[in-house]
């Protein structure tokens, strides 16, 4: 006997979510292996690691905080994904809103008034916009692989930054500190709880998470994308433009990814800074799999993550071992989760006479076609 | 010709580990798959040859332990796209997430710690010719090594039958399933010597270029080298060009700088990525050419039942 | 390599007796739902080139398969030489020295010659040798290669050498030819006929698989014709006509079709094809040549061909989804389209069934209620605002299943997938014709299905004809052909024949003009294009 994979006609809904748990346990149990064999005990450790953080109000709040820009971002790449539109640079578009964004803050430093935030709020989200438009007309006119061009997009974004807060937008009162002014009150994003850093930024995301669901579940485009992702010959069929579907995820990602980042530097950050991000464009990638594509997915998955980044730091107080451990941590489960798919693509079966039943069965069906045509 | 000359030689070593990360991707791709882990295996590769030579004090076993730390990765991609059928894009970028992570995890420790550089060949007279003695013969091992790479890989792809082999896998891998070819340990080889390339190309990085340990210290070289390989069409001695021409990229911020440009030091760093997308564009801008020369199954999933 | 050919030659010589190189005895080969191959008997002797002649789909890819050992007989007997044989591989085939050259090649294209024939052949010859015997072989047979050209540079007629030089290495005694002129020119054509001669002096048998009935006539020696899976005639082609040939493979039990009406009042001209010319997109693709058509409202024009002959192109210069350079030469209602894409093609009143049902005409993974979808835009009130109204493409969905009885276990919420072939082309059917298309393209639409679907379905075209509509069917299926159209024309090589009122036209002008047969005063007169 020996094992043999076979298509699936139909995925069981139980199996699609299912999976997603199951990675999320098997990293917890190797995550407790790995603590052990650092020498830290596994239980505690995972316990610093994934329930510490929730027993603090907060604890939740700064969930929240870290949940928001993944969520947003996530929600964004989910849509390129589910039309085989690789962004992989949100990083950078997230760089460019808060470039964007935090330059309005700084140009108006001075002026206070209701319409700075949401002005803020627009240029964020256009410069994320345009930083994701250079990848979609180089593929759409060039071919260029969007994948490699948005992310070197990122080094030039990160690099931009840095050249602002050293040069043209260091505060000049700073001490030569690379960093800009901090943003005065109306150009920062007013909290939900207090005494907490939970900031408005966090219920939009909400807001996207319901439009996002709305976008591909009610939406004639959003049905365009799911068409060419999935069977890009029957999209040729339908008239639906592949070009078209390449713009509408980098423009929708890239957008949402530019409002994150204004969000980090008019919400925890309160300015600009050589780092707005400790990689949450990248996180993000991992939220839209964990979160199966799906907006609902998403969020659970954005709060997960953002618990990762949390216990990463818990860990990192209590045990002293390097924050670094958070992207193991996500790392793993990305794995686990693309391993686990299998389950939701193919049927493990046993075979008894391996090579005779799966040769003949393959040939049969392709054959006979063969011949009727 | 005096500035010319340490022009020369940091051009070559800026370009081996772009050298070494993009032939090993070269020889993957050829075999069909997109392996988009390289910055993942060349930070494992990087973290391990530190680590390694640090506390054995032998360079030797430090790039051994790259090479192994680079299969290790490449074996855990191919586990999860030959084997589970996993899609590689996905996949790859799930690499480069964990060996960012698990590099800096395992490097914490050996943060700022010392470390003399790989020591240049003194090869006597020859290395003492003016001009062509410190561009030619006054390297480390390892550039020397890379371009013995690349030269062993164009003579295994053309010139070998194992190497004809590889080259069908990666063209139609049901033609060559048909016929008769093993596909999937195949590509297991080719993806695992990929990840052997990575991690030497990582080890350079930590070992010569710059002898430390620095979280993400390939910034985006991995990233570099697969759009190399696209850059040479999939040939090998064209990686060799191109990875010379960023290599010159790379450095060209320094001499600026020091010829007293005003261009502050981040716009110039921009530099090799940028000209990783304008060099992009150019060559894909050719669709009958990229699809001429790239690896015609290139990223699909191999199932042979199917 | 020269010594083995002589010495294979020489065996082939001797054998060329009385025992049959290889003979098949009552080989019979069933798939679900079809007998390709009902009790086959055929003997092929050494020094003959032998057609196997009939109709797509009447069991002569199949045969030749399990001579090659890519299938297996579900009974009856092979002797190789008189002696009885299994032959399970096509490794095994051509240890015992059958070779076979494909109709759609297995090279690998960015390889050059040399190194596609080293990897079939698969010894270890070094490549600087093989190159010699490539050349070697190549011109002793008159198939000019350059070993050192990679595939992807050679027209479709060098790619063939390839296959047949590389067969020719292995020194075989049976080579089977599988429709080697499909996709060559006549200059080709005629220069490989001389190569096979040439192997047929030699003491090699060569089988040789055709519907086209002037080549197998100036070729072959002897001919056995498949039709259904069976055996009905073997002869000598080159004593009969052309004609009795087509009568022979298209058989006489189907007279003159009944079904299509005599004279149908019809309406305007709804789709207008004038000089439409398109180039071929990829090696395996056809070059369009001056097609000209038209259909009326009212009627059904049947286009009739061996696949492969440009129909694919044909069709999506139609439905939109490749553009023409000239917008003229392809007019809805007298509107220029050929520059408009699918969705706006579609508002102007066009339906269009694709061949390829799952994953072109419906996405797989998708619902049915989200398949209805597919061919509906703005002005379909499925879609208002941007937003899709799912109700009302769920009613829709549902509304096929009833209407054109849609056995969907799932109903509306059904995977395309699950469907069965017949049920899934009734549903796609159903939705094109529910938009009350003003013309309605379909293409291939019974392939594969039931009988009783394919019967609902003919019915349900008839309908649309019936109100008004202009429909253009695309088949390989004569029978179906004759039962809808109005009026049938042929695709050959690219080019289409004049139509005629399908009352008028014979099986026998149909299967000659799809044998390419244009010019003789069998086919009608003068009004097909000459090839």
């Amino acid at each position: 006997m020996r094992p043999s994979l076979e298509l699936r006609s139909h995925t069981p809904r139980s199996i699609l979510y299912l999976t997603p748990v199951i990675a999320a346990l098997l990293t917890a149990f190797s995550g407790g292996v790995l603590f052990a064999a650092l020498g830290y005990p596994p239980l505690e450790a995972l316990y610093a690691f994934f329930i510490q953080p929730l027993t603090s109000l907060n604890g939740l709040a700064e969930i929240g905080v870290k949940a928001t820009p993944l969520v947003l971002i996530g929600i964004g790449l989910s849509i390129g994904f589910r039309g085989n539109v690789w962004n992989i640079g949100a990083e950078g578009q997230l760089t460019l809103g808060a470039i964007c964004g935090g330059a309005v803050a700084l140009a108006f430093y001075d002026v206070e008034g209701v319409w700075l935030l949401p002005l803020m709020v627009i240029a964020g989200t256009l410069g994320g916009m345009a930083w994701g438009a250079i990848p979609a007309l180089l593929k759409t006119r060039f071919n260029a692989s969007e994948i490699l061009v948005s992310l070197m997009l990122t080094y030039v974004a990160t690099l931009f930054l840095s050249y602002l807060v050293h040069g043209p937008l260091m505060d000049p009162e700073g001490f030569n500190f690379p960093q800009s002014r901090l943003f005065h009150d109306s150009a920062l994003l007013p909290t939900l709880i207090p005494f907490t850093r939970l900031h408005l930024g966090a219920a939009i995301a909400l807001f996207i998470v319901v439009a996002g669901w709305f976008v591909m579940a009610r939406t004639l485009i959003g049905f365009q994308v799911k068409v060419i992702g999935l069977t890009p010959a029957a999209g040729g069929y339908a008239g639906f433009s592949q070009k078209k579907v390449v713009w509408m995820a980098f423009l929708t990602s890239g957008g949402l990814a530019g409002m994150a980042g204004l969000f980090e530097v008019a919400g925890p950050i309160g300015q600009l800074s050589p780092s707005v991000s400790p990689g949450y464009g990248f996180t993000a990638i991992i939220v839209a799999f964990l979160g199966r594509l799906h907006p609902v997915g998403i969020l659970l998955a954005g709060l997960l993550m953002a618990l990762s980044y949390l216990g990463g730091e818990v860990v990192q107080i209590e045990l002293g071992l390097p924050l670094a451990i958070t992207g193991v941590f996500q790392g793993m489960l990305l794995f686990f989760l693309l391993g686990a798919d299998l389950f939701t693509r193919y049927r493990l079966r046993w075979n008894r006479s391996p090579a005779a039943g799966t040769a003949a069965g393959a040939a049969r069906p392709a054959e006979a076609r063969e011949e009727a045509a | 010709m005096e500035s010319f000359v340490p022009f020369i030689v940091i051009m070559l070593g800026a370009a081996t580990p772009l050298i070494f990360a993009a032939i090993g991707e070269l020889v993957t791709e050829k075999s069909g798959v997109l392996n988009l882990g390289v910055e993942g295996m060349m930070l494992m590769g990087a973290v391990s040859a530190f680590a390694v030579s640090i506390t054995t004090g032998s360079t030797t076993l430090g790039l051994l332990a790259a090479i192994g730390a680079g299969v290790l990765m490449a074996l855990l991609f191919g586990l999860l796209t030959l084997t589970l059928l996993a899609n590689q894009v996905a996949c790859g970028l799930a690499l480069t997430i964990f060996g960012i992570g698990l590099s800096s995890f395992i490097g914490k420790d050996y943060v700022g710690k010392p470390l003399d550089a790989l020591p240049s060949m003194d090869l006597g007279w020859l290395s003492d010719i003016p001009v062509l003695g410190p561009v030619l013969f006054s390297q480390d091992l390892m550039v020397y090594a890379a371009i013995a790479v690349v030269a062993a890989v164009a003579w295994f792809l053309y010139h070998t039958r194992a190497g004809l082999v590889l080259r069908a896998v990666g063209e139609s891998h049901h033609a060559a399933h048909a016929i008769g070819y093993p596909v999937i340990r195949i590509r297991y080889m080719a993806v695992a010597f990929g990840g052997a390339m990575a991690g030497l190309g990582g080890a350079y990085l930590s070992l010569a270029y710059t002898p430390m340990w620095v979280e993400h210290m390939t910034a985006g070289r991995g990233w570099i080298a697969l759009a190399l390989v696209v850059f040479a069409t999939w040939r090998p001695f064209r990686v060799l060009l191109g990875a010379w021409l960023f290599g010159g990229v790379t450095i060209l911020q320094l001499h600026a700088q020091g010829a007293g440009i005003a261009v502050p030091s981040q716009l110039m760093s921009m530099l090799p990525y940028i000209a990783t997308i304008v060099v992009l564009v150019l060559i894909s801008r050719d669709a009958t050419r990229i699809r001429m020369n790239a690896p015609a199954s290139i990223g699909k999933v191999f199932h042979p039942e199917r | 390599m020269s010594p083995d050919i002589h010495s294979g030659s020489a065996s082939a010589n001797v054998s060329a007796g009385a025992v049959p190189r290889l003979a098949l005895r009552g080989i019979t080969k069933a798939f679900p739902g079809t007998v390709a191959n009902d009790d086959v008997s055929l003997a092929l002797r050494a020094g003959e080139i032998h057609a196997l002649l009939g109709e797509n789909g009447a069991g002569k890819s199949t045969l030749v398969k399990i001579v090659y050992g890519l299938l297996q007989a579900d009974s009856g007997d092979v002797l190789w030489e008189g002696r009885p044989v299994v032959i399970p591989s096509p490794a095994e085939a051509r240890k015992l020295g059958i070779g076979m050259v494909f109709q759609h090649f297995s090279l690998f294209d960015s390889l050059t010659v040399a190194e596609n024939v080293a990897l079939g052949i698969g010894d270890k010859t070094p490549m600087r040798v093989l190159e010699d015997r490539i050349r070697e072989v190549s011109e002793r047979y008159g198939l000019p290669l350059d070993p050192r050209r990679p595939v992807h540079a050679l027209s479709v007629g060098e790619r063939q050498r390839v296959e047949i030089v590389r067969c020719l290495l292995q020194d075989p005694k049976l080579l089977i030819m599988d429709e080697p002129t499909s996709v060559l020119t006549p200059q080709e054509a005629e220069q490989l006929f001389t190569t096979l001669r040439a192997l047929r002096d030699e003491g090699r048998t060569i089988l040789y698989i055709s519907h086209k009935l002037d080549e197998i006539r100036a070729l072959c020696g002897r001919a056995t014709i498949l039709r259904a899976g069976k055996v009905v005639d073997a002869c000598d082609p080159t004593e009969k006509t052309a004609r009795e040939l087509a009568q022979m493979m298209i058989g006489s039990d189907y007279a003159t079709p009944a079904g299509a009406a005599e004279d149908r009042k019809t309406g305007e001209a709804r789709l207008t094809v004038h000089n439409l010319n398109l180039a071929a997109s990829g090696p395996f693709g056809t070059t369009l040549v001056d097609v000209d058509l038209e259909v009326r409202g009212g009627e059904i024009l049947g286009i009739a061909g061996v696949a492969g002959n440009g129909q694919a192109e044909l069709l999506s210069a139609l439905s939109g989804e490749l553009l023409v350079q000239d917008a003229g030469s392809v007019r809805l209602e007298g509107v220029p389209a050929g520059h408009l894409g699918p969705r706006q093609r579609r508002a102007m009143g066009l339906g269009f069934v694709p061949e390829e049902r799952l994953g072109r005409g419906a996405v797989p993974d998708m619902s049915l209620a989200e398949n209805a979808l597919l061919s509906r835009g703005t002005g379909d009130d499925m879609v208002s605002r941007g937003m899709i109204r799912f109700s009302r493409a769920h009613g829709l969905a549902e509304k096929i299943i009833d209407a054109y009885n849609v056995v969907a276990g799932k109903g509306a919420h059904a995977t395309a997938k699950s469907l069965s072939g017949g049920n899934l082309q009734k549903f796609i059917i159903g939705r094109e014709i529910m938009r009350k298309p003003r013309i309605l393209i379909a293409a291939h639409p019974t392939w594969g299905v039931d009988a009783g679907a394919a019967a609902a379905i003919h019915q349900a075209l008839m309908d649309l004809r019936d109100e008004g509509t202009a429909v253009l069917i695309v088949s390989q299926d004569l029978d179906e052909l004759f039962v809808l159209s109005d009026r049938i024309a042929v695709m050959y090589h690219g080019r289409l024949s004049q139509s005629r009122p399908a009352h008028e036209a014979t099986v026998e002008q149909i299967g000659l003009l799809m044998g390419g047969v244009f010019d003789t005063s069998d086919a009608w007169e003068g009004d097909a294009h000459a090839s």
